[in-house]
Parts: C-alpha cells; sequence; structure tokens
C-alpha cells in the first residue's frame, strides 16, 4: 500500500499545524496586532485595501504583512515540494463575486473564520453566534455539493509563468512597505495610507509578522490546513481530519491566550465585536457559505494562490474588492454595532450565493 | 473490470465526492481516479481508506495522478 510521503497530510501533521497557528497567532497579537486578531485574513486583507486607498476608513488601512508572508510562503513550500502548478479557467467570475460576498459576510460579523476561532479562544461569547453562523452556511453549501454543484475544472495554464503573478502582487507590495514606511505621527507615507488610531495602527514590528506568516504559509501548503473544509469534511464526509487541525488551533490558542493573559471571557465590550447575535450570525452564514461554494476557507484560498491557483487568487481578490466596498457604502460593522447597509447586504449576498449554489451543476 | 473517474482540475471536495460515489455505486471491484493535485490525491487516498478501501496503486503522470482503489 502507498503511504504518505507527506507527514503533514497525516493526523498528526495537521494537529501539530493547528498547535503550531494556535500559538503564534496570540503571540502576535502580544506582538502588537490588534486583539483577538494575531491573524485574521478578512481583516488583514481589508487593511490592504485600506492601506491601498481603496477604501478610506482611516482606522483600518495597514498593509499587514502576514497576508504577504502566507502567499509568498505558500509559493515556496509548493516551489520546494514540487507542488506548483498554475492552473485556472473555474469559473474565474463566480469565484470573484463569491470572494466579495464572503468579505461583506465577514465584515458584518467581524471575523473570518480563523478569527472566529481566535475571538472564541479570547473569550469573545459573541463569537459563538459567528461560529454556528459559519457552520450553517458550510451546511448549506454542502446541500448544494451533494446535489451537484459545481464550478467547473481548471485547466493547466499555458506558462509556468502565470502562477508566478500573484506570488509577485504580493511581493511588490512588500517592497512597497520596506520603502514607503509610516512615518512618525502620520496617516499617509509616499503611496500608502496608515492608521494613527484603531486597529490599523496595531501591529507587530514587520519582521515577526513576517517569519511567523511564513512558516505558517509553509506549514498550511504542506497540510492543506482549512478552516472552512474542517466543519465541511465533518458534515459531508463524517470525516475528522481537518477538523483536528481546527480543534488543535483553538486548543493552542486557548491555551496561549491563558498563559499570556489574554482571555477575558464575556459579550459587552469585547475588542472589535459587537453583540448584534442575528447578524453575527447571519453575516458568517453568508461567508461560511461562500468559502464553501469556492473550495476553501479564506487562509486556504491565500497558500492555493502561492500554488498557482488562479481561480484562488481571483478569488482573494474579490474579497479585497468586496472590503473596499463594505467600507465605502456602510455595510461593515464596528463595535457599535452593524453598518447601515450591513443588513441589507447580507441578505442580497445570501440570495445571490443561493442563486449560484442552485445554478452551478456538474454537467 | 474497472471503472475511471476523471477528477483532475475539480476543486475541494468534488474530488472525494466523486470518489464515494462510485465506491456507493460501483459494481467493480476496482476503480482508477485521476486528480491533477497533490491535496486532491492525498484526499481521495484517505477517502477510499475511509470506506475499506485499499489503494492498489499511485502513478505519477504528466496531468497529475492516477490512482488505482480496490475493495478489500
Amino acid at each position: 500500500m502507498e503511504g504518505f510521503k507527506n507527514f503533514f497530510a497525516t493526523r498528526w501533521g495537521i494537529i501539530f499545524v493547528g498547535l503550531v497557528i494556535g500559538v503564534l497567532a496570540p503571540l502576535l497579537q502580544k506582538f502588537g496586532n490588534p486583539p483577538n486578531m494575531g491573524i485574521c485574513v478578512a481583516c488583514m486583507e481589508r487593511d490592504i485595501a485600506g492601506a491601498l486607498g481603496l477604501h478610506r476608513a482611516s482606522v483600518v488601512q495597514y498593509l499587514r504583512p502576514e497576508i504577504i508572508a502566507f502567499v509568498l510562503g505558500a509559493f515556496l513550500s509548493a516551489l520546494a515540494f514540487k507542488e506548483y502548478r498554475p492552473r485556472g479557467g473555474s469559473a474565474p467570475f463566480i469565484r470573484f463575486i463569491l470572494g466579495m460576498f464572503a468579505m461583506i459576510g465577514a465584515l458584518v460579523f467581524l471575523g473570518c473564520p480563523w478569527r472566529t476561532i481566535l475571538r472564541l479562544a479570547g473569550g469573545d461569547g459573541n463569537a459563538i453566534s459567528g461560529l454556528l453562523g459559519l457552520i450553517s452556511g458550510i451546511w448549506l453549501g454542502t446541500r448544494f455539493l451533494k446535489a451537484g454543484y459545481s464550478l467547473g475544472k481548471t485547466q493547466p495554464a499555458p506558462s509556468k509563468m502565470a502562477g508566478v503573478a500573484f506570488p509577485l502582487l504580493m511581493f511588490g507590495l512588500l517592497v512597497l512597505l520596506f520603502i514607503d514606511p509610516q512615518p512618525p505621527d502620520q496617516a499617509r507615507g509616499m503611496i500608502l495610507f496608515y492608521s494613527l488610531k484603531g486597529p490599523g495602527s496595531q501591529h507587530a514590528p514587520l519582521a515577526v509578522s513576517l517569519s511567523a506568516a511564513l512558516l505558517i504559509g509553509i506549514l498550511a501548503q504542506r497540510s492543506r490546513f482549512c478552516t472552512m473544509g474542517a466543519f465541511r469534511d465533518l458534515i459531508l464526509f463524517k470525516q475528522g481530519h481537518l477538523f483536528s487541525g481546527v480543534a488543535a488551533f483553538f486548543i493552542a490558542a486557548l491555551a496561549t491566550n491563558l498563559l499570556l493573559g489574554q482571555f477575558n471571557p464575556g459579550f459587552a465590550g469585547q475588542p472589535i465585536a459587537h453583540t448584534m447575535q442575528l447578524w453575527n450570525f447571519l453575516g458568517m452564514t453568508l461567508a461560511g457559505l461562500a468559502f464553501s461554494l469556492s473550495g476553501g476557507c479564506p487562509g486556504r484560498q491565500l497558500f492555493l494562490s502561492g500554488e498557482g491557483d488562479a481561480d484562488a487568487a481571483v478569488f482573494a481578490s474579490g474579497m479585497i474588492v468586496g472590503a473596499a466596498i463594505s467600507h465605502n457604502f456602510g455595510l461593515a460593522s464596528s463595535p457599535a454595532g452593524i453598518g447601515p447597509n450591513g443588513a441589507i447586504a447580507t441578505i442580497i449576498g445570501l440570495v445571490v450565493c443561493i442563486i449560484i449554489g442552485l445554478t452551478m451543476r456538474r454537467r | 473490470m474497472s471503472e475511471t473517474i476523471d477528477a483532475r482540475g475539480l476543486s475541494c471536495p468534488e474530488p472525494v465526492l466523486l470518489t464515494l460515489e462510485a465506491i456507493k455505486k460501483s459494481g467493480s471491484a476496482e476503480i482508477e481516479i485521476l486528480v491533477d493535485t497533490d491535496t486532491s490525491k492525498e484526499n481521495v487516498m484517505r477517502a477510499a481508506q475511509s470506506m475499506g478501501w485499499q489503494i492498489l496503486e499511485v502513478n505519477e503522470e504528466s496531468s497529475g495522478y492516477k490512482i488505482k482503489i480496490g475493495k478489500e
């Protein structure tokens, strides 16, 4: 029998990766990242949209190096292990729309699945309704998958260079971050936008963020760590492989938070969170459904894009545009509650995703 | 008699869904699954083993992998 040559593809492998990420995320918070946001793929992409001026919400503007390093780490890992495979063409624009609405839903809740787990591990009770919403959205996605939902096949790219585009874009952003750092007490570098207060002003030192995220990028590429797939596989196949990674992630984050004094249980006054439970639930239902229909959580999409998957890169780009829309048009929530247009956007998103789920079928 | 499933280019979890569908429906004792990524290869192998099927052969091809599984 053919064994697994890849240790990280084993049960202990994914548990190991979950533990590492679960320790690193609260540490990134300790080093300066926003509370319960050591890692949040949605929030960090939203901050990147702000740094580039795609939206001008002054408190969430920072070119988060974690996102860059996730892609570059996965890219280097894929090259090293001969898994770099430039590909694309599986309903890219539908994936873009799914990415947009995934972000819109995540910003109604205020966090991606990674941050949902981290908020829970930090004692934020509001994350319970977010998690239940996430699971419901994923469950809905599995119904469509069972009924034959598919976005069709990817094609190998004509050139090996095709898959380099997204990692190269990330590398370009990294260069920009190095040559255009935040001037003291100013919200604008030569090009990039920065925050003077709020989550965008809170970040770990660049070298710390980069090295932690590079390691996570490599490990997650090897192990296929996916916070959405964890629940999907459990619901769809009763298979707990990916789930054991996410469970390890939660337990390690909880333990690390307790050790660092970062565990503050409660509902009211939780950092970068609101208490409107219906919208915490529905926001994450939308996000969970969109992730489920596109085949990966927002982190996984970044790691796939590092492997040369152009469709995943399109999804991530959709998320960044979704963040701009969320903040430009009052869809994003704040600690005060949901934005003026957050509710209607969530409902429109759910309707659009359900239509996509119903109409995209395997031929 | 063996059956072949072409799951190349499909995103998660479709290769596994197709494999499990074939395992449930198939009258044949052997199934060949074509996949194009290492992730799909691992997922298909894991799913087949969880159903009590054996991995008979994994061949690397220019377009990915051919996995042959068989009923115990």
